[in-house]
């Protein structure tokens, strides 16, 4: 899976979660809760929804790593190998 | 003979419009079952009924709007025979027998009506209940033409709901805003709030949440909001006067079921009540959640939900205000509610450090208890998320 393939899955995942938000139109250094107004509560949807459709784990220690679209791009592609 | 009525869904409801009864004559139906949906302010709810029994009669024809305490249907306890069964077998068992018998008495009472036998079959082509229809003719008698106008209006009625329907969608935030509106005034003019907070630390709290998320799957995991709810719900056991409402004086609640509010995307809340909240493990609490607050943000609430809570949560979560201080939802006479988790400088024993804390407030209807009593059930609340693995 390429990067753009991932930021598909992404941008549709969180469409789900926010439907009322453009996420594609997100900047890479964005906080994307902040900017999609997502609670803790859809976050953590967010959370397993993206473990599960790409297969990974995300321990609860790693969120902080996922606060932007870049720094999630980049922690999904590490924990695929790609 | 039981009756079911349209329920009051909150202080803020007046009226709500029947959509669709989920049950029909002759059903049998126990508590907890959901008997029909109405569409109020807060979406359209599935009302469920608190008595066991069997539906004799309904009321209220489907897209028909009536206001709370309106007798929708009668309900007849199990086993008394139903008048109405008329599709039911008839042989064998004496209280069956018992339904033929009553049969002709309907029949007659059918045969009483004053309509021309081509208005009746008409009606009847048309689903129209004659009964329903005032007749113009000599004596009263219910004519071809009344049976027509009758279809007209009826037609007429169900095009409106159509528009309306599809006009719904844009409206729900206003209805939304409507109901809060009301609510929230009528809180503001009739209670005369108290107001509490308290700096509680989380530390303890949060290291256990953590250490149980690492050995729960990403589907499990837990929430810091949850231990909140089962920390205010074990609290209160001990603080029954503010799990109560003040109507004509304070009413205790046997049930604490905590009001949590949801915030809506469109702006606009809900708030759906945990039950039993006290008796439910944090595991089950954040089952709750997962249940409630999707479809809280759906509008899809049960009537139960909606008018059980005995005391409000609103949560800020991690990115909102420090504190929030809270109307209380009437007739409920107290609200809490938790700022935003951070960290911050806090003295202990003549030390400093850095401790992740949170804002607990309490806003309290002075009619039904004093600061004093508020002040003591934060202190307690604070020592419960100070043992988080007892919760």
């Amino acid at each position: 899976m390429n990067e753009d393939e991932i930021k598909k899955n992404i941008f549709q995942l969180l469409k789900k979660i926010a439907p009322d938000t453009e996420p594609s139109a997100l900047k890479p250094e964005e906080n994307i809760r902040e900017t999609l107004g997502i609670d803790s509560f859809d976050a953590l949807q967010f959370i397993i929804a993206i473990s599960e459709k790409l297969g990974i784990e995300i321990p609860e220690k790693d969120y902080g790593k996922t606060n932007t679209l870049n720094d999630l791009v980049g922690y999904i592609k590490n924990k695929m190998g790609v | 003979m039981g009756e079911f009525l349209m329920p009051s869904l909150g202080a803020d409801m007046e009226d709500g419009t029947l959509i669709e009864w989920k049950k029909k004559i002759g059903d049998s139906v126990k508590r907890g079952d959901v008997i029909a949906e109405v569409e109020t302010q807060k979406g359209l709810i599935e009302i469920e009924i608190f008595e066991e029994g069997i539906i004799e009669k309904i009321l209220i024809k489907e897209g028909t709007k009536v206001p709370v305490g309106t007798i929708m249907a009668l309900i007849s306890p199990i086993g008394v025979p139903l008048e109405t069964k008329k599709e039911k077998p008839i042989e064998l068992h004496p209280i069956e027998k018992k339904v033929t018998e009553v049969m002709p008495r309907e029949t007659a009472e059918e045969s009483h009506i004053k309509a021309s036998p081509l208005a009746k079959r008409i009606a009847e082509d048309h689903h129209i209940d004659i009964k329903q229809i005032k007749g113009s003719g000599y004596d009263g008698v219910i004519t071809k033409e009344d049976v027509e106008h009758a279809i007209e209006q009826r037609d007429t009625i169900d095009k409106e709901q159509t528009i309306l329907k599809t006009e719904k969608t844009a409206t729900d935030s206003e209805a939304i805003r409507f109901a809060i509106a009301a609510a929230m005034s009528k809180s503001n003019k009739e209670i005369p709030h108290y107001y509490l907070e308290k700096k509680i630390d989380l530390t303890k709290a949060l290291a256990w949440l953590q250490e149980a998320n690492q050995q729960r799957k990403v589907q499990a995991r837990l929430l810091p909001v949850v231990l909140f709810i089962k920390a205010i719900a074990k609290s209160l056991v001990d603080f029954p006067d503010l799990n109560a409402v003040w109507e004509n004086g304070l009413h205790t609640k046997k049930d604490i079921n905590i009001g949590f509010v949801v915030a809506l995307h469109n702006g606009g809340i809900m708030v759906p009540a945990i039950h039993q909240a006290d008796l439910k493990t944090v595991d089950e609490i954040m089952e709750a959640l997962n249940d409630l607050i999707p479809r809280a943000r759906a509008m899809k609430l049960r009537s139960s939900e909606l008018s059980d809570g005995t005391i409000t949560l609103t949560s800020m979560g991690d990115r909102g205000a420090d504190s929030v201080f809270g109307v209380i939802y009437p007739p409920q006479v107290a609200i809490i509610g938790f700022g935003s988790i951070s960290e911050q400088p806090f003295a202990e024993n003549g030390m400093l450090g850095i401790r992740t804390v949170v804002n607990a407030t309490l806003a309290g209807d002075h009619r039904a208890t004093d600061g004093l009593t508020g002040s003591r059930f934060l202190n307690v609340l604070s020592e419960n998320l100070q043992k988080p693995e007892l919760l």
